[in-house]
């Protein structure tokens, strides 16, 4: 079963590759001056999902296997509350790389049990509160502004969590 | 990149600790991964040959053509829009956004330009419905526009 799986997701990828390349050659002969720019952009794009990536899908597995579902609707529930939303946003602070990675682990903590709010929290944070990215954009843009924004930034990533927390309650009922 | 090497090592160091506790577990951990992976590579191909592309067509200095002028309400809901439709690299944003300063824009526009650049991903959509649901997505992506440009009046009103 395992194996036949590692095989077929192997093959459409492989496919999918075929398929980029295709693209990226065509591009070439068409739009020759977007291309070297294109090309640019991926590249810097894939170094960071390269990096990032790899480690992410680790800790996923272990978490998999080693954090309990109890656990997580402990730490992250339903009833975790307001410790849950500030527990969420931590842990969205920590990482770097593009929000499309934290989605896969965004779906992993509400297949095990976390609250919606908790996992919109976490993306949010991820999405806007880095803080490595804080630092980068204080020496670009000041750190008035860099303060303002992070600090309503924080306020707004609650204020969505819940009222997306709401929405699929209420919807959910009807 | 320091951010990058130290999840490397956390990931490591985690598995080799995993490994001392239970062979079993961390091959099954490992083997998770592995399909996991897999199975999102696809996308993660997909999604960075559409910045790519979708970039080297509004380049850096396009957006920099639009925003850089007077503040208007048209050009905050403008720049939320195009932070909406962009994806761009984290490397680029930040510089990006000190240089439409110089040129003249305002922190208000940045300020939306910003958050929904960061936090709405329309090219990233189909992924995130795939993951995580149409309702979490739409409201996810649609309550972070709105705050986004609350969020950047506020910054005008105080800066």
């Amino acid at each position: 079963m395992k194996q036949e799986s590692i095989a077929d997701n192997l093959k459409k990828l492989a496919i999918f590759l075929a398929l980029t390349a295709v693209i990226l050659i065509l591009m070439r002969y068409l739009f020759p001056e977007q291309s070297a720019l294109s090309l640019e952009v991926m590249r810097d794009y894939s170094m960071e999902v390269a990096l990032i990536f790899p480690p992410v899908l680790l800790l996923m597995g272990l978490a998999d296997v080693w954090i309990p579902e109890d656990m997580v609707k402990q730490y992250l529930g339903k009833t975790s509350g307001w410790r849950g939303i500030l527990l969420s946003l931590f842990l969205g602070t920590l990482p770097t790389g593009p929000l499309f990675i934290a989605f896969p682990i965004a779906s992993e903590m509400l297949k095990k049990g976390a609250r919606i709010a908790n996992v919109v929290v976490f993306l949010g944070a991820w999405a806007s509160l880095k803080m490595p990215q804080i630092g980068v954009e204080i020496q670009f843009l000041g750190l008035e502004f860099a303060f303002y924004r992070a600090g309503l930034t924080f306020i707004a990533v609650i204020c969505i969590a819940l009222i997306t927390d709401k929405m699929l309650k209420r919807s959910e009922k009807i | 990149m320091l951010v990058a090497l130290i999840i490397n090592i956390i990931a490591i160091g985690t598995l080799v600790y995993s490994f001392t506790q239970s062979s079993r577990k961390s091959i099954q951990a490992l083997k998770t991964a592995l399909v996991k992976g897999l199975k999102l590579a696809p996308w993660m191909v997909g999604i960075i040959v559409l910045i790519g592309i979708a970039l080297s067509f509004v380049p850096p200095e396009v957006i920099e053509r639009y925003l850089g002028g007077e503040m208007t309400i048209y050009q905050v809901v403008a720049a939320a829009l195009i932070g909406t439709v962009s994806m761009i690299p984290n490397l680029i944003t930040l510089p990006l956004a000190g240089s439409l300063i110089d040129s003249g824009a305002s922190y208000t526009t940045i300020a939306a330009f910003l958050t929904t650049l960061t936090m709405v991903g329309f090219v990233t959509m189909p992924l995130e419905i795939k993951l995580l649901g149409k309702k979490i997505t739409f409201w996810r992506n649609l309550l972070a526009f709105f705050f986004a440009i609350i969020i950047a009046v506020i910054i005008g009103v105080l800066m």
